[in-house]
Parts: structure tokens; sequence; C-alpha cells
């Protein structure tokens, strides 16, 4: 396959610059490597922060860092990285706050980062996908899994769907817009069976 | 608390595209709106990406319940799916099995987009095939009266079963082309456009005198000029190297080289300094796999080759 043959030096000609890291390049690498550690991310949040309700935004900051880091530099270890973030986010915020809650400061101060726990592998993981996302459209309200399977299944319009489930179409779009955000948190945010054996 | 507490709106919004995306026709200042608002903030970024990224997953749900669903004489839709135009249902049908994600631009536009590194073949209804290269976006509308296609980015090769009748004219940045009973490439490159002609004729309209393309020619339409040239049928050909998946370079440079990797790969092919980017290579590589050329290029050409994550990076 390779042929060298003609390997050359020719005089001028024009120069290569040095690329930026490109917008959808830093977006495969958010989905590739940092995505499938929300899990841990989320069991380390609710292990280490009492306020549920604080947990999206929390999640939402540590992804916003993450990403702002990975503009300068992508981490080499995704996991370590994710976690620390994690740990210095609630550790900002308990001492910004004011709010001390015991426990989690406990935990905070003897909180080792297990980033050598070795994860599933990314074959497993994907094995593991059908089944999770088949599981995720159960869940679903059901008017919410109506829609999405009139959408992706047999590929119909909003307006079509609309009149199939006997609704407006701003319906159709809250009941999309619902399973959307429920699909993404029961795909990302739940531990799977792989990661609950291990 | 105030920085944070903007998490749900944030993901509202970006529901919002999403579903307006899957759902409405989707044009360059939709797709800027969406751009401009990503690149507020990182967290703009994280919300939508990942609500993304799930709701792509459920195309592979699609693809398993297509087969399950599909009829035992294996050629009758469904009921609901007759009601569609047939070439709609039957382009949804493919693409959902190839995994490419398609957005209804207008009720009869079908619109098929590749991804980096990715290859797909449509059949369009009239019999004409299109085949999209890396990072691909073409849109298509075909009816009983006319044949269009709109390269939007990218790169595509058109065999066009021709109908003097219904031409079929393709658009890439405001020029087009129309099949004079043809297989061509064009390929639309932030604005320049470069259409190679391998068999029968098309004429190309880029401002200016339209020009008849004959087998062997090539032009190129940038900055308001218009070149055409002329290679041999081998030179041609490596243009067409992507087709089988390979990249071919010819006395090429470096930084030639790069750019062509980095048109397939998301580990991105870096040349360190302007001399070594003026060194010319020659060789056949598969185009996804950017590592056996930093290999050669360390061990055959005696480079300096250095590996992070996301770059190799080439010097002296």
């Amino acid at each position: 396959m390779v042929d060298t043959s003609d390997f050359s030096r020719p005089p001028g000609g024009p120069n290569a610059s040095d690329l930026p890291m490109t917008a959808s390049g830093m977006k495969a690498w958010f989905v590739r490597e940092v995505l499938p550690l929300e899990p841990i991310l989320m069991h380390f949040l609710r292990q280490n922060w009492r306020n549920r309700a604080d947990l999206e935004d929390l999640r939402q900051e540590v992804y916003a860092r993450v990403l702002e880091a990975a503009e300068r530099e992508f981490p080499a270890k995704p996991k370590p990285f994710v976690l620390v973030t994690a740990r210095n986010l609630l550790i900002n915020r308990v001492l910004r706050e004011r709010i001390v809650p015991f426990d989690a400061k406990a935990d905070l101060d003897s909180l080792e980062v297990a980033s050598e726990v070795p994860g599933p592998d990314r074959a497993a993981i994907a094995r593991d996908e059908l089944r999770k996302l088949s599981a995720a459209l159960d869940r679903l309200p059901p008017r919410a899994r109506e829609a999405v399977v009139l959408r992706r299944i047999e590929g119909l319009s909003r307006r079509e769907i609309a009149e199939r489930m006997g609704v407006s179409e701003n319906t159709v779009a809250d009941h999309i817009r619902v399973a959307m955000n429920a699909l993404a948190n029961v795909l990302f945010g739940e531990p799977s069976e792989l990661t609950r054996r291990s | 608390m105030s920085e944070l507490s903007s998490a749900k709106e944030i993901n509202a919004r970006a529901t919002a595209f999403l579903e307006r995306r899957e759902f409405e026709s989707w044009n360059e200042a939709d797709e800027r709106e969406l751009s401009d608002w990503l690149a507020q903030s990182k967290a703009h970024c994280a919300a939508f990406w990942r609500l993304e990224a799930a709701w792509e997953r459920t195309h592979r749900l699609a693809a398993l319940k297509q087969e399950r669903l599909r009829p035992a004489n294996g050629s009758r839709a469904p009921r609901h799916a007759r009601q569609w135009p047939l070439r709609t249902a039957a382009a949804a049908v493919v693409i959902a099995a190839i995994g490419a994600s398609f957005y209804a631009f207008q009720p009869q536009d079908t619109v098929y987009r590749t991804a980096l590194g990715g290859h797909e073949t449509v059949t369009l209804a009239d019999g004409s095939e299109i085949e999209l290269n890396t990072n691909t976006v073409l849109s298509t509308r075909v009816t009983a009266a006319s044949r269009k296609a709109t390269l939007i980015r990218g790169e595509a090769y058109f065999r066009i079963r021709h109908d003097a009748n219904r031409p079929f004219v393709v658009t890439a940045n405001g020029k087009t082309i129309t099949d004079l009973g043809t297989a061509f490439t064009v390929r639309n490159d932030a604005g320049r456009v470069r259409v190679a002609l391998f068999e029968g004729s098309a004429r190309v309209d880029a401002g200016g005198k339209p020009v008849i393309l004959t087998p062997g020619d090539k032009l190129l339409a940038a900055a308001g000029r218009t070149v055409v040239s002329h290679e041999l049928p081998q030179t041609l050909a490596a243009d067409l190297g992507w087709r089988r998946g390979i990249v071919i370079f010819k006395r090429t440079t470096l930084a030639d080289v790069a750019a062509e990797f980095n048109r397939y790969n998301q580990t991105k092919l870096v040349i360190a300094d302007p001399q070594t980017a003026e060194l010319t290579v020659g060789g056949t590589f598969p185009a996804n796999n950017v590592e056996l050329f930093g290999r050669m290029a360390s061990e055959i050409l005696g480079l300096r080759v250095t590996r992070t994550p996301n770059r190799i990076v080439i010097s002296r």
C-alpha cells in the first residue's frame, strides 16, 4: 500500500499552518470520552451533595468547565479529570455559599478520587446500549413514547404525529422535548447493568 | 447559586433547538443561530451535544424495528408509510439502516448527511446514484417535473440516470451543474466549488459564460473566477480514491497530505514547520488510518512524529 518512491523536496510551495481543534472535534471528544462517564459523575455528585435539586446544575457546570479546559488542551485521562473538576466545584460551592453540609464536607476532605477503577470497556458499552435504549424508551411517559415512536420508527412529520395522536403540534413538540431530556438522562445519567455489576 | 441556576434554562433552549431541527425546515440561518448560541458558552455546547447524542442513538432503535416490522413479502411498506411519497419513505429506510441522520427541509426535500470519515451511497427514485464523501450535507428534491440537488458542504459523486426532459441540476455555492448524461463529482469546500467530470458531459453555470465539461475536465470556481483544466484519466482517478476509502498522493506536499487526511479524521495531522510542510510524498493510504501515515513518516521518511490524543504532529 505504501509507496514512497517519489519523496522529494521541491523549492518553495505552500505552508501548513497549525490547525485549531475544530468544534466538531471537541464535540466528538465530549461524546466519546466524557458523556460515558456521566453515571460515575452523577454517582459522585449524589454521594457528596445533599440537595438533589442542584444535581442538574452541578452536572452542567462540570461539563462546562471540562470543555473550557479541553479547549486549551485535551485532558489525557478524562475520568480523573472529570471527577477532580467535580470535586473542586463542590468544594468551591461549600466555601462560597457557606452552607456547610457536614457530612458532605467530611466526605470531601477524605475523598480519594478513584481514578484507576476500570470502567466497562467500550465494546461492552455498545452491547449494553441497545438494551438500555429500549429500556429508556419503555420508561418514557406513554404519550412522549408514542410521539418518539411515530417520529423515529415511522418517520412522520410533526403535523402527521399531531393528527395521529389527536393533539396540537405544540403538544407534540412538548412530548418530544420531554422525551429528548428523559432519554439523555437515562442513556447517560444512569448506571448501566455493566457498571452496576463492576 | 445564580450562575448555576440557569442550567434548566440552557437545557430548555438546547432542547428547543433540537426539536426544531428535527421537525422544521432547517436552513443556513437556523444553523447560524444555533452555532452562535453554542459559541456563547461551553455550558450551551455541553447541554446541546448531550441531548443530541442521546437523540441520535434512537436511530439505532429505528434500524432494529425496521427489521422487525418489515412485512413478510419484503416490498410493501406499512400502511401509514404508504401515505408518504414513496421516494421519501424509501430514503428514510435507507437512512435509518445506515445510521446517518436526516432532516426534512421541505416536505419534498430529503437531506443526507455524513459524519467526519463517513461515506454513504443513496439511490434516488429515478435510479440516479449519489455517493457522499466525508462530512457532507446534501439535499435532494426529485419531482415529476424536475430533479435538483444542493451540495451544502462536502463532496459527492453523482451517477445520473439521464433524462432529457428532466435534467438533473446540482447547485453548490450558487454554481449550477446540469447533467447531460453524466458521472461527475462536486466538492463544496468553504465556497470553493470543484467539479470533475468522468463520463458524458455536463454544463456548469458559475457566473459568466456556461462551460461544457467533457470527460477528464476539472473545474475550479472560487473567488469569482473559474478555471478549467484537463487531466489524464489516471490522474483524475486519484480524485475518486475516497469511493474506495483511500487517499492517493502523487508528489503531494505534506501540507496538502495533512489537509486531505484531516477531512476524514478526528485525529488531526499537523505539520509543525514550513520546511516540513513543503516536502512531497507519494503513496496510497486508507483515508481513515492517519496513524499508518504517521508511522510511515517516522519509520520510512525519518521525520519526527509526536502523538497526542487528538493530534499527530510531524516535524523534522
